[in-house]
């Protein structure tokens, strides 16, 4: 099977081309301000390099920034309003609490408490009152909001009551988009509606996305499937885009981990990515990255999907150079001009680079590395930025690589907080690969009640069961399945045994249904 | 040491006060971000919370502790409605037939540190400075009230759907048994108030000026975050006790509470050593190899090494940094009778307490 990965950064749009395991070829091409320019570039080139042409591919995947981008601008955010079902509970906790202002205006943010939700045992709060949704919803839609997010309390016990909402609004008032926070977030009713009132608002603009990708693939003739990548370092079809963008929110860490684990062959390592402005660090375990704990904070916004743990730092090969005392290394950087500014190349700027070429840790550039006094301490300070972050994502003593990608790995020093560094081949295009290597996934998390019918294992089987269905569902081959990742969790306080149960399961990619 | 008097509490300062009383949680007590979010919002529509001394009310004055009893994840899902407050207060007057002169913080760590200043907030009472635990206990009857023989009943409990219920028990024991029976019957979660006092017995038994010491902890953390653990050591009276990587979490569930033990990898100054917390809620013993660091009824806290954030039982993960502190406890645990009630025996720890 032959596959185009292509990963679209901040500064780079890079595509490679795969077949099976085998590296083919992959090209880089700057990021253009309407992104498909620089997608076609790269991908064109791409298909250059690895000696093929756009018939013979199977699959496009595509990891893309654009929705997180539209966060943080605060732009094309689709006005949105949110239906919380949960009274007589919930009111002493409003929807939108704790979200920068600049962002509740960007996208019109307006809510409706009503009855419903359930209890932690599955009972229900109070019913559903069919007449109080459809008026709740016709209120927040003569606001202009017709992207609708819904929430119900312990959705993630029983989401029976948001889908009898979905029901009911889709007949009731056809023009509403809705999304239920079921299908998004976990534990959490504030952090899973922060990241449905996020999806929701963002859905008009993952349609566009999604068309323009269409045409970009008719004009290249691809005429394979095409998919996306998720957070969690899975596949996730064109049409599930549109309705879950939040989904595809962090790719890019995550690719670049995903891709710098193939690449090495080292299925446990900590991944250092050096781009051109900024250093992230994270930990693959099974060649999928670690995800963050308990809720993620996105866009100064407390949310609850899955997504890498990656720290980073305003340190790239692009870093200005500080040199009065105390000498200092970025965040300034001189981003995608470094070609034109680093002394290395000709330019009147001291950067990160410059320190790696004087040093000798690399030969980049056309114009002899200037003499830098200091360059010792300077080395010294480069190093301790990086291996702090090493030292902090490290979650344990056990001696495992660093495998370092990006553009800026070429700065790495051979051992980083006693750990052995390893720079893999291609591996400035670490995230591409990343995105073309993408597995199925399925994740299912659910509070389990244990009794005499139901103990730990079982409950557990039951619910591996439901992500693996999930998987399949999403053109997993089921043969390929294997568990990722099970966790389960006593909830406190409560006597009897309830449990917190996690499941995510992966496997292939099948085109059989296709 | 020096700690400024708290005066008043609005939107802004309830965080340091949030903050802080995730410290005294010691690991327990609950997720503090959701019960600062409730009294944030109760602020701003109720206005901020006067801070007064016990000892300026007369001696007759009626003090009510309010709290939050359940489990924490169902809190972060299913919210209170807010009219909880007014609900109980009427019924404990009612019991009483005294007026309510002001609220308690019965537990001036976790969620319970946040909630009292939602109640004093929408009822427009002040807010005694002070409270019955020093910090975050797992059980109802744990309080200083209990060492002087004050009852928790009446007490008062309501869900936020609306239902009510009075308790009239023959010991705080029983009362614990009762009301943690009937918070799983309203969902996991309930809203109460107990241990009615008189502002005369209150001046007895009060820890005094927790909530005024919660504020200043929080402080130091918004200003000095990672550092902060140091000025809390010095300031507090503590002791470093560890900094190591979380190297493992056992979680198993007994009795219905959050038990586990956290393994600890020693870096820095604790590089080659090792040393693991015992947990039930809180955290309860701290050891390195055969030696104790210490137990309850003294405080172990636990800091993020990056950013100085307080971690709790429930959220401390496998990978994580951090500096442990002890802080000495109240002097009113160090009795034999307080130690029989919530020392490392009464939590099956064949160990004796040693302060710190």
């Amino acid at each position: 099977m032959i596959r185009v990965g292509v990963d679209v950064g901040g500064t780079n749009t890079d595509a490679v081309v795969m077949e099976g395991e085998k590296f083919l070829g992959g090209a880089k091409s700057p990021t253009t301000s309407d992104i498909l320019t620089g997608v076609e570039n790269a991908i064109k080139s791409a298909l250059r390099e690895a000696n093929t042409t756009s018939d013979n591919v199977d699959v496009l995947i595509i990891g893309t920034t654009h929705f997180v981008n539209a966060l943080i601008q605060r732009t094309k955010l689709a006005p949105t309003g949110l239906i919380r079902m949960c009274l007589p509970s919930g009111s002493s906790i409003l929807p939108f609490t704790d979200w920068p202002k600049s962002l509740i205006n960007g996208m019109k943010g307006s809510y409706k408490l009503i009855k419903g939700g359930y209890e932690m045992t599955g009972n229900e709060i109070s019913q559903l009152d069919h007449d109080e949704l459809i008026s709740a919803a016709k209120e927040l839609s003569d606001k202009g909001c017709k992207q609708i997010a819904i929430s119900s309390v312990f959705a993630t016990v029983r989401d029976d009551m948001e889908k009898e909402a979905l029901e009911v609004l889709t007949k009731a008032i056809p023009s509403l988009s809705i999304t239920l926070s079921k299908s998004i977030g976990g534990m959490g009713l504030l952090e899973r509606e922060n990241a449905a009132i996020i999806n929701a608002s963002l859905k008009p603009l993952a349609e566009e996305v999604v068309d323009s990708f269409k045409l970009l693939q008719k004009s290249l003739n691809l005429s394979c499937p095409m998919f996306f990548t998720r957070n969690d370092g899975t596949l996730i079809e064109a049409k599930e885009v549109i309705e879950l963008p939040v989904l595809t929110f962090a790719c890019g860490p995550t690719n670049s981990m995903r891709g710098a684990a193939f690449l090495s062959g080292l299925q446990d390592a900590l991944v250092v990515d050096i781009g051109g402005t900024t250093t992230d660090v994270g930990e693959v375990k099974d060649g999928f990255p670690r995800l963050a704990g308990t809720s993620v904070m996105v866009a100064d916004v407390r949310t609850n999907f899955a997504m890498p743990d990656v720290i980073s730092i305003g340190l790239g090969g692009g870093s200005v150079v500080g040199l009065n005392e105390p000498l200092t290394i970025g965040p300034v950087s001189v981003g995608h001009e470094l070609l034109q500014k680093a002394k290395v190349f000709g330019g009147d700027t001291l950067t990160a680079t410059d320190l790696a070429v004087a040093s000798g840790r690399c030969q980049i550039g056309n114009k002899a590395p200037p003499s830098i006094s200091s360059l010792e301490k300077l080395i010294e300070i480069l190093d301790k930025m990086v291996s702090e972050q090493v030292a902090r994502a490290r979650t344990s003593g056990k001696v495992i690589p660093v495998i370092a990608v990006g553009g800026g790995s070429v700065m790495m020093p051979s051992k980083v907080d006693g750990l052995e560094v390893v720079i893999p081949k291609n591996n400035d295009l670490a995230n591409a690969v990343g995105a073309a290597i993408a597995q199925v996934s399925g994740q299912v998390s659910r509070i389990v009640l244990l009794n005499d019918e139901v103990n730990r294992d079982s409950a557990i089987q039951e619910v591996t069961a439901e992500a693996t269905s999930l998987a399949v569902k999403r053109h997993a081959d089921p043969k390929s399945i294997s568990v990722l990742t099970i966790s389960d969790m006593p909830l406190s306080y409560l006597p009897g045994n309830n449990l917190l149960i996690n499941v995510t399961v992966v496997g292939d990619l099948s085109m059989e249904d296709f | 040491m020096s700690i400024k008097k708290l005066s008043f509490v609005d939107n802004k300062s309830i965080n340091a006060v949030a903050i802080g009383g995730a410290v005294l949680g010691s690991g327990g007590g609950g997720d503090p971000y959701i019960g600062k979010l409730m009294a944030q919002q109760t602020i701003e529509e109720s206005g901020g919370v006067k801070v007064i001394d016990i000892e300026t009310l007369p001696d007759d004055a009626l003090i009510l502790p309010i709290a939050m009893m359940g489990a924490p994840t169902v809190m972060v899902e299913k919210f209170p409605s807010g009219n909880e407050f007014a609900q109980l207060i009427p019924m404990i007057e009612k019991m009483l037939t005294k007026p309510v002169a002001a609220i308690l913080c019965i537990e001036a760590g976790g969620l319970n540190s946040t909630i009292p200043f939602a109640a004093a907030s929408k009822l427009g009472l002040p807010i005694i400075d002070g409270d019955a635990m020093g910090r975050a206990f797992p059980e109802l009857q744990m309080v200083t009230f209990t060492l002087g023989g004050i009852s928790a009943t009446p007490m008062a409990m309501v869900d936020e759907k609306g239902n009510g219920c009075n308790y009239n028990t023959i010991s705080n024991v029983w009362t614990e048994k009762l009301a943690r029976a009937i918070t799983i019957e309203m969902g996991g979660s309930a809203m109460c108030s107990l241990y009615p006092v008189s502002a005369k017995d209150c001046k007895k038994y009060l820890i005094k000026g927790s909530l005024s010491l919660i504020h200043h902890i929080g402080s130091v953390i918004e200003k000095h975050s990672f550092n902060a653990y140091q000025i809390l050591i010095k300031e507090l009276n503590g002791k470093h006790l560890f900094k190591g990587r979380v190297r493992d979490v056992e979680r198993y569930s007994e009795g219905g509470f959050n038990r586990g033990v956290v393994k600890l990898e020693g870096i820095d100054n604790f590089s080659n050593r090792d040393a693991k917390v015992d947990f039930q809620n809180e955290f309860l013993v701290a050891v390195e190899g055969e030696k104790v660091l210490a137990t309850t009824p003294d405080l172990i806290c636990m800091f993020d090494a990056n950013t100085g954030d307080p971690v709790t039982a429930e959220t401390i993960k496998y990978g994580l940094a951090v500096n442990i502190l002890g802080l000495p406890c109240d002097p009113i645990w160090q009795s034999k009778e307080a130690l029989d009630m919530v020392g490392p025996r009464y939590f099956k720890y064949d160990i004796d307490y040693k302060p710190l």
